[in-house]
């Protein structure tokens, strides 16, 4: 029989108890956040650093050859890739790395901006709901339940296919309409718990204002589940974003991962062996997700000790 | 109605109808502040079709006043509201006088098979996967694969739809590409027909199993987690009962129930990740006739296949809610002490 029944915590204290004393045993110092922390930078520092040192006018349609491979390879038409254009152009003369220089920071910046508008409504609504309870608590609690049923891909398909071209910021706040379900109902039901907690209480007792206990004495708790909630956001509002463009909706003209998919998808890339047009977009955004995932795996295991000993 | 109070089950069911209200409203609401008019769009379509289009301006009062443009905002919404109810979802502009519904009935089966097929298998794979790797008599070795397999959890299916179509239609030339079943193909209930299916059906079916199933496996593995320090898990493993017996009967059955309700929870995400799966590979289901309403800008297509889908979705969900009091009774039990 093994000991996996035993407290995970007081079994590492039992057995090695200098680890107390080793700076990097704090939970923040987790492996998988680290490690997703770390991917998810290099991709936006590629994004900052490259538009330094590139030439992003290749962007344009028509400003390189088409067709060419990626460096040390080979196209169908026997043609080698150049030091020019590194990472070989799409069918419509246009440079893969400038398209990935530009288009992967616009990608996570839909991602962003949904998910702190979606983050910031939550905090607001699930504080409502827990704390003032009532009449409003079942109001915002239906109205989370109701709208969390709701694909937003699909809603978001009638508007952009009735309003034509939007922006960038537009297409991020449209889907930030479908982004605060889940941290309302995370916060309401965290509020709920904490909110018979003693030491909440206190702070009710000895007088404090509302505000005061919603944000300085309950909020710092529930941050590990704000940046996991977070996170995940990002991840959902960046795979409707790039749903929504692999449908040819969202901005037209602004280079996006999933942008460079559909004109991919479009043309044919896949039969003519262009793998270089959609597999490397199709690559960034899967690092990007699998970087985003152990983030979330990491800050669960910050805020939920139990997982830490798998 | 076997048990389950009947406050739960009028919560549930006003939470349905409300869903499919307020998602039929703003689907019929968000066109109206759009500066397109379909019968526009109708007419350049006569138009690019026959070269010019005589008394064109007739021809469009004609059409808006076949669309019901004309009236109040008031009576197009409630009409558009009553049609909802018996399933009118309008005519399609793109192939004309056929019906929404029509189109739609075409495509739901194909979806509504990939999704059932994939849901189902998903959700074994994942949840066995997830209880095994907190089961203590696991080989280490899965202990180490399973969590390796997890990293493709958070990619959407389009992407590994992508990688699959790859590898296993242009490199290996396993399987083909695109099509729900061969062109050479009759339709019909024989074999070769199935087998065009099954084979044309795989790749669209894995590269939602690969990426999806991960997500159960999560969910599973803290479940199993919190189950296992439970004291009724201990002592039937003290009274010395069968190690498979105390993971099936006591650990598996407690942990697997918060799963279905997550399951609610989920379904839109996989719904919106396998029209994007048909849409990629062709496969004659909503997705592509969501796609190509798109490119021909078909509203009523559009408007159709969204509201089928978000119906379908608010449905299953409200399925689960009245499935999940028959299969565990501390809700049933807890409501009626509350009642």
């Amino acid at each position: 029989m093994t000991d996996t029944t035993d407290n995970p915590q007081t079994g590492e204290a039992n057995a090695a108890p200098v680890s107390r004393f080793n700076r990097f045993d704090n939970p923040w110092f987790n492996p998988k956040l680290l490690w997703g922390a770390g991917i998810l930078l290099v991709i936006i520092l590629g994004g900052i650093i490259g538009r330094m040192v590139w030439d992003t006018d290749l962007v344009f349609t028509g400003s390189t050859p088409l067709k060419l491979p990626p460096l040390g390879f080979e196209n169908l038409r026997r043609q080698e890739g150049v030091a020019e254009f590194p990472l070989g152009t799409d069918g419509a003369g246009r440079d893969m790395l400038a398209m990935l220089i530009i288009g992967t920071p616009n990608t996570l910046m839909i991602g962003a901006i949904a998910s702190i508008i979606g983050m910031s409504l939550g905090i607001f609504l699930g504080f409502s709901a827990g704390f003032v309870g009532g009449r409003v608590d079942d109001t915002i609690r239906v109205l989370s339940d109701v709208m969390i049923t709701i694909p937003p891909l699909l809603i978001l398909v009638v508007f952009q296919s009735a309003f034509g071209d939007v922006s960038l910021v537009m297409m991020a706040f449209l889907i930030a309409g479908f982004m605060w379900q889940s941290p309302t109902r995370l916060i309401r039901a965290q509020v709920l718990s904490m909110k018979r907690s003693g030491y909440v209480q206190m702070a009710q007792l000895s007088g404090a204002s509302t505000f005061h206990i919603m944000f300085k004495e309950m909020l710092p708790n529930l941050i590990p589940y704000l940046f996991g909630s977070f996170i995940a956001n990002v991840t959902t509002a960046i795979v409707t974003a790039v749903g929504l463009e692999v449908l040819g909706l969202g901005p037209q003209r602004i280079p996006t991962l999933g942008r460079v998919i559909y004109d991919a998808i479009n043309s044919g890339a896949l039969i003519q062996n262009l793998w270089w047009w959609w597999g490397l977009p199709t690559m960034l955004l899967a690092t990007m997700f699998i970087a985003l995932l152990l983030i979330n795996l990491g800050l669960d295991e910050v805020s939920n000790p139990r997982l830490r000993k798998i | 109605m076997l048990g389950i109070p009947r406050s739960y089950l009028i919560n549930r069911a006003v939470t349905f109808v409300l869903t499919v209200f307020i998602a039929a409203t703003l689907i019929w609401l968000i066109p109206r502040f759009s500066p397109v008019d379909p019968a526009e769009i109708m007419l350049s379509r006569m138009a690019a079709g026959g070269g010019a289009v005589a008394d064109s301006e007739a021809i469009l009062a004609q059409l808006r006043a076949d669309f019901g443009l004309n009236d109040p905002l008031i009576v197009q919404y409630l009409k558009y509201m009553g049609n909802l109810l018996t399933f009118n979802l309008g005519i399609s502009t793109a192939s004309f006088p056929t019906p929404v519904s029509v189109l739609i009935a075409q495509a739901l089966p194909w979806t509504l098979g990939l999704m059932i097929l994939s849901v189902v298998i998903t959700f074994l794979i994942g949840n066995a996967l997830g209880a095994f790797m907190v089961w203590e008599r696991t080989p280490r070795i899965w202990k180490v694969v399973i969590p390796t397999f997890m990293i493709f959890t958070s990619i959407p299916p389009i992407l590994s739809g992508l990688l699959l179509m790859y590898i296993f239609s242009i490199t290996l030339r396993w399987l083909p590409l695109t099509g729900s079943y061969g062109l050479t193909v009759e339709p019909g209930w024989d074999w070769t027909f199935v087998a065009s299916v099954i084979e044309h059906g795989t790749l669209p079916a894995l590269s939602i199993i690969v990426v999806t199933f991960g997500f159960w496996t999560l969910g599973m593995r803290g479940l199993m987690i919190s189950v296992q320090g439970e004291d009724y898990v201990n002592l039937a493993k003290a009274k010395g009962l069968k190690p498979r017996y105390v993971l099936y009967k006591y650990m598996v059955r407690n942990a697997i129930l918060p799963q279905i309700t997550a399951f609610a929870l989920k379904i839109g995400l996989l719904v919106s990740g396998q029209i994007l799966v048909e849409r990629i590979f062709g496969y004659n289901g909503m997705g592509k006739l969501l796609y190509d309403a798109i490119l021909d800008q078909d509203f009523a297509v559009i408007q159709g296949v969204s509201y089928i889908i978000i119906l379908m979705t608010a449905f299953s969900v409200f399925l689960v809610d009245l499935i999940y009091p028959l299969i565990d009774p501390r809700i049933r039990l807890s409501e009626e002490a509350a009642a």
